[in-house]
């Protein structure tokens, strides 16, 4: 008895202040079908299905169920519809039990004693799908997986026919993927239809129907699971022209600046994020680092800048160690740091243009002495890096969180290189910024490497890791799967890489 | 002895009820994820509002309904504050105690020193309050230690056994997958906060038009801060705020009782904010006290609808 017989996304566009989530896309699932919808992270996956849950509304574009167009203002519309959403992160109330959390918001839920009317309708469902749970255990106390069929269980007791899974094997173990894996085959022979968000190959090649690729907000690909193998999915989904190289001047490598070896870090969550990992930068090199976030590149950059413990390993810097996480030390043997989330961590919103300009250095001379901090020369300093880095700012005596993202960007890449750091660890410094910076600093970069600087370069974009690198290596689950140079290298041996597959480095 | 022991258990009732009253006021709040510092001066408004109603209309019940929608109303203004605006719930909170306190020692200041033309009635059981000690202790009290006890059982009742309950705790725990299962989450929160001032109100109206039977600045004598550490006290539980209010109440009245004997009135008075902390300290010391103890979670933190 399914509502949703087929479901169709047309035309759908929808954009934020500066950038173009969704383009154009066009989506269609029928009942009993499996889909996978492929693409790196902010490829636009979860705000198209954000829109498809009521989350969003599209800027364009309309949503047809059995034919019939529908308005999805808000999830309780979208429910009412049959469309149930798994978040990656759960939308569960960790204090309360699972059946208080299903409870929650659930029309058919009795005012009085909700829970000891819910309890039957579970055991149905978890008899039904294999979904075992135990109703009365507080959130806190389960796995993800358990977790996981929680948020299940929730969206089938109100009725979802097709259901949206964001990354949901991302928290999963691998016992945990298949017994997932078994749960949604068992949906859609019961004529339930699955939209899986993913960029893990593997998982849509084992269990979709059909995939649906996007990259930078446009659908780039879409095929039946049969005509596809990996390698056309990396190419679908990380594109194949690469736009040329920037010109560098031509140097070989000089001597080792930093060197790591066999770092193992954990991740907040206490789990293996860098794992045996060794690498070497040089003078006058620019390493790039590629990989799907969230394989332990922020981990690595914070342990080499000293905002992060190692578990075991060596840092060398120029050959003093970096045995203690120690931004200060870190900062003094000449590692600077362009961090990933710049307004956060890159600046301080409220201070003044110049006061940014200063920070870490404040307390070195010329611009402080003893107590007294010398505001003449951090406004000569500031005036000079607005200046020669292009800060497109009234003044620099504004507030930084006025600045632009691009401007706030240029601020922080101009502070940290213009001491003449010896090696310079930047994390997506291109991200969301718009063509104009980030040209600007991809110059700036290689500026800075040809005139004898080490760059270590963490980026989700290839172009930018082939137009700017010397040397890439690709990063999956803490370990590099290999190392390549950008003119030997196709796109389809990184994307593999990527996902996880090793190659024979020649 | 049995008349000192019987007299204190009378008067630890009475003392505690509008610490009770106030108290389920502030756990319903908090519980909505908004801290409410306010109670001191909603208390002290709705104890001159219900006064000045009383006054001219003879009629505790009437003032009782003015102390309450007075309470409402201002803490609604606390409510705009920080749930639409978005601003510091402690600051906001702290304001509206100044503004409280400032309104009712303006408005009460005609009334100061006149004795009200009639109290709030006691409510006779036939049977249960002719009965020896116990009848004396337990059912010979005014309406409003009745009424505080079956909103407190009402209260325990709808937080812990209704969907109402689930959406007001889900609230406050994780707006976010509230949202996500289409509650109304603003909404919830203007309820919330506008319950708790319409019960601290109440508090008030208790204080001047049953307890004392008279207005003078400075009637709550600093109740809304112990309800402020009775909640935690209390775990941010109804049943927790019964054991909270009647202690603490028997604290207030042992003040009294003591100082004859030399001890200072003060050290007593420092005992509710003193337990507090103890039962922070013990809850704290045990790694499941902590999770029991825990706050709501996104209390005192500014909801921003869809966030992206």
């Amino acid at each position: 008895m399914n509502r949703i017989l087929c479901l169709e996304m047309r035309g759908i566009s929808k954009s934020f202040v500066d950038v173009k989530a969704n383009r154009d896309i066009n989506l269609t699932i029928s009942s009993g079908e499996i889909l996978g919808l492929l693409g790196e992270n902010g490829a636009g996956k979860t705000t198209l299905m954000n829109i498809l849950y009521g989350l969003y509304r599209p800027d364009d574009g309309e949503i047809l169920v059995n034919g019939e167009v529908v308005k999805l203002r808000n999830p309780k519309d979208s429910m009412r519809v049959g469309i149930g959403m798994i978040h990656q992160h759960f939308m569960l109330v960790e204090k309360h039990t699972v059946l208080e959390n299903i409870a929650l918001g659930y029309d058919e839920a009795p005012f009085f004693f909700p829970q000891r009317t819910l309890r039957k309708r579970i055991w149905e469902l978890s008899a039904q799908y294999g979904l075992d749970v135990d109703p009365d255990k507080p959130i806190w106390e389960l796995s993800a997986g358990e977790q996981q069929r929680v948020e299940i269980i929730k969206a089938l007791s109100r009725k979802a026919d097709l259901l949206i899974m964001d990354e949901p094997t991302s928290v999963l173990t691998p016992q945990e993927t298949e017994e997932l894996f078994d749960i949604l085959r068992k949906m859609s022979s019961g004529g339930h239809s699955v939209i899986l968000i993913s960029h893990k190959l593997e998982e849509i090649l084992n269990i979709c129907n059909r995939v649906m690729v996007l990259r930078k907000g446009l659908l780039t690909g879409e095929a039946r699971i049969e005509e596809v193998d990996k390698g056309k999915l990396a190419v679908m989904m990380i594109g194949r022209q690469i736009a040329a190289a920037y010109p560098k001047a031509d140097i070989n490598p000089g001597d080792v600046v930093l060197e790591v070896t066999g770092l193992d870090v954990d991740s907040d969550r206490g789990l293996p994020a860098v794992r045996h990992l060794s690498l070497q930068v040089h003078r006058h090199e620019i390493l790039g680092i590629a990989g799907v976030s969230g394989n332990g590149q922020q981990e690595l950059v914070e342990t080499i800048t000293g905002l992060r413990q190692p578990l075991s390993g060596s840092i060398l810097m120029k050959g003093v160690p970096l045995d203690h996480a120690d931004a200060r030390k870190a900062h003094t043997l000449g590692i600077t740091h362009v961090p990933e989330e710049r307004i956060k961590y890159g600046i301080v919103p409220n201070l003044l243009l110049y006061e940014n300009s200063v920070l870490k250095r404040h307390r070195d001379a010329p611009f402080s002495s003893w107590i007294q901090m010398n505001y003449g020369a951090i406004k000569d300093h500031a005036g000079k890096l607005v200046d020669s880095f292009q800060v497109d700012t009234p003044s620099i005596n504004v507030r930084v969180k006025n600045l632009s993202g691009g401007n706030i960007q240029k601020l922080i890449l101009g502070r940290e290189i213009s001491g003449g750091p010896e090696l310079l660890v930047a994390a997506h410094p291109t991200y969301g910024l718009d063509v104009g910076a980030t040209e600007y600093i991809r110059k700036q970069i290689i500026e800075l490497r040809d005139s004898g600087g080490a760059v270590l370069l963490i980026s989700e974009d290839l172009d930018e890791l082939f137009m700017v690198c010397d040397r890439i290596a690709v990063m999956f689950e803490g370990r590099f799967m290999g190392q390549v140079t950008p003119e030997s290298c196709t796109v389809e041996e990184i994307g593999l890489m990527m996902t996880g597959s090793t190659i024979q480095e020649e | 002895m049995l008349d000192i022991i019987v007299s204190v258990l009378t008067r630890t009732i009475v003392a505690g009820t509008p610490l009770l009253l106030a108290t389920l006021g502030e756990i319903v709040a908090e519980r909505a994820g908004i801290l409410n510092l306010g109670i001191e001066g909603l208390m002290s408004t709705g104890a001159v509002t219900a006064f000045i109603v009383t006054f001219a209309t003879g009629n505790p019940w009437l003032g009782m309904l003015a102390a309450i929608l007075m309470g409402t109303l201002l803490s609604s203004l606390h409510g705009f504050v920080c749930i639409s605006l978005r601003a510091n719930q402690v600051v906001s909170g702290l304001a509206l105690t100044m503004l409280g306190l400032g309104i009712s020692g303006l408005w009460g200041k005609p009334y100061i020193g006149r004795p009200l033309p009639e109290r709030m009635g006691r409510l006779n059981i036939p049977g249960l309050s002719d009965l020896p000690v116990v009848g004396k202790i337990l059912f010979n009290h005014d309406w409003y230690v009745y009424l505080a006890i079956v909103i407190g059982i009402a209260i325990w009742f709808l937080v812990k056994h209704t969907s109402m309950g689930i959406t007001l705790r889900s609230v406050g725990e994780n707006p976010k997958a509230a949202e996500s299962q289409g509650i109304a989450v603003i909404r919830v929160k203007y309820l919330a906060v506008m319950t708790g001032g319409g019960l601290a109100g109440m508090a008030g109206a208790f204080l001047s038009t049953a307890y004392s039977g008279s207005w003078n600045e400075g009637i709550t004598a600093g109740r809304g801060w112990i309800v402020v550490a009775l909640t935690i006290f209390a775990l941010w539980r109804p049943g927790g705020a019964f054991l909270g209010a009647y202690l603490f109440g028997g604290i207030f009245v042992l003040q009294f009782m003591l100082q004859p004997l030399g001890v200072s009135p003060n050290l007593l008075a420092m005992l509710p904010y003193l337990s507090t902390l103890l039962v922070l300290l013990i809850y704290g010391l045990s790694k499941s006290g902590q999770r029991r103890m825990s706050a709501p979670a996104t209390l005192g933190e500014p909801y921003v609808r869809g966030g992206r």
